[in-house]
């Protein structure tokens, strides 16, 4: 079995491990970059609409060119990169704790790479029919869109012609475009919440301007067709329930499930990283790392964002603080952080009143002209005006060393972060 | 298209199914010098009746003697040991617990507890409610005491079928899948069976093991009239991370018209929660319905509350075969000369499966039919390595072997390509074919980041065109066009 060592191990070259690796190579560490699939980029090279880059590059770019962009960083790196390399296993030795991780590859065999750091990466997964428990026959058809995503612009097949979508999530908005450039029709979005669960430029872009009508509060309540979809049964939401003398059924072949996304987490449950329920990513402090002492978290294994940009900037701080860790450089002190009114979450969970930093967060609620405040221990210290707010569309704070300078901050102190 | 100038396959014993009782039977008579062939309407073995069901080899208390299925239940419990031996399938004796909830329940369990000493069940204790948390911490706290029954197992269905045909096939049997029994007569003391696709095959015997279509396949042969009626089963599968995994099968104390909803460790380790138990008339209605599903959650956790609907990673549903009084129709055929009748194997239909092979082939000597043992029947199967079952070291050494066990193609179960492309090599040549053999597809994201690499495979391995990959035979093709 072939064994390695490096300083930092970055698991997953999606946009977050390439701008996290980039950023351990750029501080003189050592590290490793393991992909499972056979190119880097992740899931960015399938998706080849603009709108990627505003923030990182100032400019507009498609996902396969902003992957490129950040493949190009490390490719002038000294990052070593392993493609087609998964890895099944992360552990810490109990007797140095190196973090040991098994990596399957076709070429190496079995790699056992140990590190002083490790970053995960790893993205997430679609929720599927069995997650929302969509009633019905199990017919060919029914697919989730990043997996249609996937079947059109790489491997060049049209999964099928009359396409209905579930959930307003952004890669159903863009599949619903995207299958009506390939010749399909596409009958309907249906969201089950009140609101689209999509950015709303993509709302217009995708659906608006094709004339694709959204149903909101709407389910699909049952999937019909014995071998191949045939028909599904749309139901108006009544209370939360599914009003069955207000259903009509939409004769269609195709299936497509945007119905959420959930961080890829089960390799960093073995490694015994707790993972927050709200986010069903890791529970990290200030400096990105988890419960397990030198193992960080960054991107959409540790939440889901809006955008891909902000995996980048989130994964470069998350590849200095790895470095930080490796020499030592820790916080002095941490405060909490808390979720409070209207805030679903907030990440990370702690801030480092000596080096403060960029924080995320959801709402729970949507407003115009809403309000942000910040309390320390229930004393309100910063307030943000903020035009929109949804919870579809992620937040964010910038913690500032001269805002932090003048609280009066104990050793218990707590920052509430709510919305109204 | 169809042929009407194909060669017709001559046997001495025509089995028709290629479920659990079909497969078993077959490779029960690959041991003998006889001719057999297995026939089946779908496009894979086991994607009938035996394709969805609990998976569970029954404790031995459920039923009476007097019961043919109990006899047999007994029996083929006991010939699971050395079947998993030969046959290299995923099985584990984790054991059954029956949850009674009240007194009233209790005393039921006392009744099962005397059915199971009559019956033999090896092991079977009574428990009180200490003895049940200490065997099973994740119970309801309203459990009052139960049953063990430590026989008790669970088991793939699918996948013990496709060893059992394997090694029929490795013994000479001959499995014609598509093959759906349109006609049938009889002459020179020989039935020719006629395909819907225009083949035929002749044979002496005629074995009926067509699950829900036992009744039609009866009655094409001109034997006994009678009716199978479809009973659905509705489950949820949920993820192996859930809490709510217990380490043995849990029942609760059955009802008159079935075993109840069951909370089962699958033998892979994710968790089954249910079957409901629905007449329905389709036989082939394998729909799943809104308020047939809110009833598994809420009767799984009367027995363990931690079980969660955020676990859920699919739902399916299966049908039983359900026949007139709910006992087994093994038997001789009183009108069809050389028929023998399978019929209405509903639960414990997988548990007596290996028994039914054999009592099978009795009735078949009974019948006329003569059985010399062959001198080179091999029992064994070659073992097929997963690299999820193995350590680093002896994957690395696959790996050194064949470099497609290195590539990770399924990440929620870790199946390897090696894997798949030997189930695609074995025939299991759709999407649900390399799932049931491999579990590539069958983990908590459901085929959503390895399906187009399966499809890709298939077509590699096969030369199939895009056109032709389906999910599960003719009708299920999973791509449209192309750009």
């Amino acid at each position: 079995m072939k064994e390695l060592h490096y300083d930092v191990l970055v698991i997953g070259a999606g946009a977050g491990g390439l701008a996290a690796a980039a950023e351990v190579a750029k501080h003189d560490a050592t590290c490793a970059l393991v992909e499972r699939e056979s190119h880097l980029g992740g899931i960015l090279i399938q998706c080849i609409h603009n709108g990627f880059g505003l923030e990182e590059y100032k400019e507009e770019l498609t996902g396969p060119e902003f992957a490129e962009r950040l493949a190009v960083e490390v490719r002038n790196s000294a990052v070593d990169v392993y493609t087609d390399t998964t890895v099944t296993q992360l552990e810490t030795d109990t007797d140095d704790g190196l973090k040991i991780a098994y990596c399957f590859s076709a070429v190496y065999g079995v790699i056992r790479i140990s590190a002083r750091a490790v970053v995960l990466a790893m993205g997430c997964r679609e929720r599927n029919r069995g997650n929302i428990r969509t009633p019905g026959t199990r017919p060919a058809g029914v697919y989730t869109a990043g997996l249609a995503q996937r079947l059109v612009n790489i491997e060049g097949y049209i999964p099928g012609k009359d396409v209905v979508i579930v959930g307003s999530g952004d890669i159903g908005l863009i599949m619903a475009r995207r299958m009506t450039w390939v010749g399909a029709t596409v009958h309907a979005v249906i969201e089950i919440q009140p609101y689209p669960s999509g950015l709303t430029r993509n709302i217009v872009q995708c659906l608006n301007d094709f004339d694709i009508p959204l149903y909101l509060s709407h389910v699909v309540s049952r999937i019909e067709g014995r071998d191949r979809v045939e028909k599904v049964r749309v139901s108006p939401l009544d209370n939360g329930i599914p009003d069955e003398d207000n259903s009509f059924d939409i004769p269609c072949d195709t299936l497509l499930l945007s119905v959420g996304l959930v961080p890829e987490n089960e390799l960093s449950k073995e490694a015994g990283v707790d993972i927050n329920p709200q986010t069903n990513g890791a529970l990290v402090d200030s400096t990105m790392m988890t419960s397990v002492d030198g193992v960080f978290s960054c991107g959409n294994v540790l939440h889901v964002h809006d955008l891909a940009d902000w995996v980048a900037e989130e994964a470069r701080r998350t590849g200095r603080y790895a470095v930080q860790y490796l020499r030592n450089k820790r916080p002095n002190r941490q405060v909490r952080i808390k979720a409070g009114a209207n805030v679903r979450y907030i990440n990370p969970t702690m801030f480092d009143p000596d080096n403060p930093d960029k924080l995320y967060f959801r709402s729970l609620i949507v407003k115009n002209q809403a309000k942000l405040h910040l309390k320390l221990d229930h004393n309100p210290v910063k307030e943000v005006k903020m035009s929109h707010i949804q919870p579809s569309e992620m937040l964010h704070v910038n913690l500032k060393p001269k805002d932090v300078a003048s609280w009066n901050i104990m050793k218990d102190s707590v920052l509430e972060v709510s919305v109204e | 298209m169809a042929s009407t100038d194909r060669s017709t396959a001559r046997a001495d014993v025509a089995i028709i199914g290629a479920g659990l009782s079909g497969s078993c039977i077959a490779r029960q008579l690959s041991a003998y010098e006889l001719d057999t062939v297995l026939l089946e309407k779908e496009c894979d073995v086991s994607l009938g009746v035996s394709r969805a069901n609990s998976g569970i080899v029954h404790g031995g208390f459920h039923h009476n003697l007097k019961y043919l299925k109990s006899r047999l239940e007994i029996r083929g419990n006991l010939m699971y040991d050395r079947l998993q031996r030969e046959l290299d399938f995923p099985f584990k004796r984790c054991g059954i617990l029956v949850v009674a909830l009240n007194d009233e329940e209790m005393k039921y369990i006392d009744h099962l507890y005397t059915q199971g000493l009559e019956n033999g069940a090896i092991g079977i204790e009574m428990c009180s409610r200490e003895r049940m948390f200490e065997l099973e911490p994740k119970l309801n706290s309203d459990c009052v005491g139960g049953l063990h029954a430590p026989g008790g197992g669970v088991l793939e269905p699918y996948r013990f079928v496709f060893s059992v045909v394997e090694s029929a096939k490795k013994n000479g049997v001959e499995v014609l899948t598509k093959f759906e029994v349109e006609r049938a007569e009889r002459a020179n003391e020989h039935y020719t069976i006629h395909a819907a696709d225009g083949r035929t095959v002749e044979a002496r015997y005629v074995v009926n093991a067509a699950g829900l279509y036992a009744d039609r396949v009866s009655s094409i042969f001109g034997a006994e009239e009678f009716t199978i009626t479809p009973r659905k089963g509705e489950y949820y599968l949920l993820d192996r991370a859930t809490q709510a995994g217990p380490q043995r099968v849990l029942f609760p104390v059955p009802t008159k018209v079935s075993k109840g909803m069951l909370v089962i460790p699958t033998v892979e380790g994710t968790v089954l929660i249910g079957p409901t138990a629905e007449e329905i008339e389709d036989k082939e209605d394998l729909s799943t319905n809104a308020d047939q599903l809110a009833q598994i959650l809420d009767q799984a956790r009367k027995m363990v509350p931690k079980v969660s609907q955020t676990d859920v990673i699919t739902a399916f549903s299966g049908l039983r075969p359900a026949s007139g009084d709910g006992d087994f129709y093994i038997d001789i055929s009183k009108k069809a000369p050389n028929f023998i009748q399978v019929a209405g194997i509903q639960s414990p239909g997988l548990t007596a499966a290996p028994a039914i092979g054999e009592y099978v082939k009795d009735l078949l000597k009974k019948a006329g039919c003569s059985l010399s043992e062959k001198s080179d029947y091999d029992p064994f199967i070659s073992k097929l390595p997963r690299i999820r079952d193995v350590s680093p070291y002896e994957a690395d050494a696959l790996v050194a072997s064949n470099p497609a066990y290195g590539n990770v193609v399924c990440r929620c179960e870790e199946i390897s390509e090696a894997e798949i492309v030997e189930a695609i090599k074995r025939g299991h040549a759709t999407l649900d074919g390399v799932k049931y053999f491999t579990r590539a597809g069958m983990g908590r994201c459901q085929g959503g980041f390895c399906s187009y690499k399966i499809m890709k495979l298939l077509m590699r391995e096969t030369g199939m065109s895009y056109r032709e990959i389906q999910k599960r035979g003719a009708g299920t093709e999973l791509l449209q066009d192309a750009l």
